[in-house]
């Protein structure tokens, strides 16, 4: 990893992520984006060089593992409560615009 | 040292006038510890407590903007409610009449409930955070919610969609971020405790900056259900308080195992407050030798005080070496955002809070993340994104993964030989509001002492120890490792008796 920061990111990329993330981007951010993640993953690059080989990756800070409960029946969170505070509902169920669209 | 004294004997005269004139609540105390005990005998009213509070926030909050919304009305519910257990003779919790308030990530049911996000606006929770709720056994009085960063992500809070909080002690800087809100409540005397969330420094560094105490507990030590996650691995609970006491009096009351989060640990509540006299004869006050650079001289001046008033008391300092500190910041700017970006997949106008709409999902998602988040988060998510794409994901979310391993391998090393680290919390006092708001990376570089801590699921705590540039406050920052908070609240007591020693009040 020796890119310089131009070569750290495309803006092809850029637009690549923000539509897995489901945001869009007008061409004036994409350049903008790409500037300042260029910028970031440069002065994250100082890991580069550290040799991680025998490393076990750490995830989490204190491990528990296998954390179960008794398998006891409880109250639920109350439906209309909930379904309240949905942008748009009906037979209480969320309504949402169709799943495919026009334009595939 | 006489010299050092001396100095902190005119810092503290200016910080005793500063708080006579914020704080004008006539009769009633400015601790929670000595609220709640007026409360409980009977000598002081819940609702005079809280009215009192009100009547500061109405003095005082236009210039400040702690608060995204102050529940007066359930606020003098709750009070009242204090003050008929008292009456009755039931017993009103260990913070009876204590008013408290709660960072705007925290659900409050039916109290809305933003995050300081667009994208959140007008909702209201359907249950209440486990915080919340034991704060409201103990007899506590949410009073409201205060601002942050969007969803936690910034050290100033001026990455709020509703306005940035100003600090108390100077209202042109910044009260740090991301709990500012909760961090400026308690510095102008709106509330005498609050809570505030610590993924990088999110506690600490507001704290710093406002002149107030404040508390990361170890991971998995107060519950984070009912916290709006940011980085899950990271994130934590904790107060904000005037004095150490305190602080250890409201941890007592939050912590323990919650079987609603499957990262809590099993064990009792933390027992803080018979610690606070123990004084530190003998323990091993670590120095870190090798601490990135970069704090101003002003800091670092108080961190010395620091090393010297320990020294006093009786503790041995100890040099330790941190080789791997110096990745912290890029192992936390890959970790946090890629935990982030998948955390906050779930905004997608489908449940709650905003929704743009468009002709099919795939559009109505995009649509209204677009228009509900602001652009920190954006930038944050698409970091993360990144991150964890296919192809980047060894080189850059792996490797920062293995690099958080180092750096909690060098804490374990540490620890072998000191039982806590000081370092700065803050590189800077306060800064001026707009200062660095067009950079992200300076911006990133405010967290560089807090972040270590997080990234090792650790405790510290910012104690405030005096004044740097500008008659601003400085933070120090107290270190421990997992579980370690008696020996931290140890510390941190004994620095605040250097404190009072040397012509100040608590």
């Amino acid at each position: 990893m020796s890119e310089s920061p131009s070569e750290r990111i495309s803006a092809e990329v850029v637009v690549k992520v923000s539509r897995l993330a489901r945001l869009d981007v007008t061409p004036d951010e994409v350049q903008r984006i790409t500037t300042q993640m260029a910028g970031m993953l440069e002065h994250f690059a100082d890991i580069d060089a550290l040799d991680l080989s025998d490393i076990e990756p750490m995830t989490q800070p204190y491990p528990l593992s296998n954390v179960f409960r008794e398998d006891v029946v409880v109250t639920g969170l109350d439906r209309e409560e909930v379904l309240a505070n949905a942008p748009a509902a009906e037979d209480g169920r969320f309504r949402v615009p169709p799943i495919v669209g026009l334009d595939g | 040292m006489r010299q050092l004294l001396k100095t902190d004997v005119s810092e503290f005269r200016r910080l005793l006038d500063w708080t006579a004139e914020m704080t004008t609540h006539a009769n009633i105390p400015t601790t929670a510890a000595a609220i709640a005990d007026g409360v409980r005998s009977g000598a002081l009213k819940a609702v005079d407590v809280l009215e009192a509070h009100l009547a500061q926030i109405a003095a005082r909050e236009g210039d400040i903007h702690a608060f995204n919304l102050v529940t007066a009305d359930e606020a003098r519910a709750a009070a009242a409610r204090v003050d008929v257990d008292v009456a009755a003779g039931r017993d009103p919790g260990v913070l009876a009449g204590v008013p408290i308030a709660l960072k705007d990530n925290m659900c409050t049911r039916g109290i809305p409930t933003t995050c300081s996000s667009k994208i959140l606006e007008g909702w209201r929770p359907p249950y209440d955070a486990t915080v919340v709720q034991r704060l409201a056994a103990a007899g506590a009085v949410a009073i409201g919610k205060t601002n942050l960063d969007e969803f936690a992500m910034g050290s100033s809070t001026e990455n709020s969609a509703f306005g940035v909080t100003f600090n108390p002690r100077d209202i042109s800087r910044v009260s740090g971020g991301s709990s500012g809100g909760s961090a400026a409540a308690v510095a102008a005397g709106f509330s005498p405790i609050s809570i505030g969330s610590d993924t990088g420094g999110s506690i600490r560094q507001p704290a710093a900056l406002c002149g107030v105490v404040g508390v990361k507990p170890t991971y998995g030590t107060v519950s984070r259900y009912g916290l709006v996650a940011y980085a899950s691995s990271l994130d934590q609970m904790g107060p904000f308080s005037t004095d150490v006491r305190d602080s250890a009096l409201v941890l007592e009351a939050i912590s323990g195992h919650d079987p609603m989060d499957s990262t809590s640990i099993p064990q009792a509540p933390l027992s803080l407050q018979h610690v606070l006299s123990q004084g530190v004869e003998g323990l091993r006050v670590g120095r870190i030798t090798d601490m990135p650079s970069g704090a101003d001289p002003d800091v670092t001046a108080r961190l010395e005080a620091a090393f010297d008033a320990l020294t006093a008391a009786g503790a041995k300092i100890v040099d330790v070496e941190m080789p791997s500190m110096k990745y912290a910041l890029t192992a936390y700017y890959l970790i946090a955002p890629a935990e982030a970006s998948s955390n906050l997949a779930r905004y997608d106008g489908v449940r709650y809070g905003l929704r743009v709409n468009a002709t099919d999902t795939n559009a109505m998602y995009s649509a209204t993340r677009t228009a509900g988040f602001g652009e920190e988060v954006k930038r944050r998510i698409m970091l993360g994104t990144y991150a964890l794409s296919a192809g980047y994901y060894d080189a850059y979310y792996g490797k920062a993964l293995k690099v958080r391993r180092l750096i909690s391998d060098d804490f374990a090393r540490a620890y072998a030989k000191a039982d806590v680290l000081l370092t700065p919390t803050s590189p800077i006092v306060a800064f001026p509001v707009g200062e660095k708001s067009d950079d992200p990376l300076a911006m990133y570089l405010c967290d560089i002492y807090t972040i270590p801590t997080n990234l090792a699921g650790h405790p510290a705590m910012s104690v405030p120890f005096g004044t740097g540039a500008h008659g601003l406050p400085v933070g120090v920052q107290i270190l421990a490792p997992t579980l370690g908070e008696q020996v931290m609240f140890k510390v941190a007591a004994s620095l605040e008796r250097s404190m009072i020693a040397a012509g100040g009040a608590k």
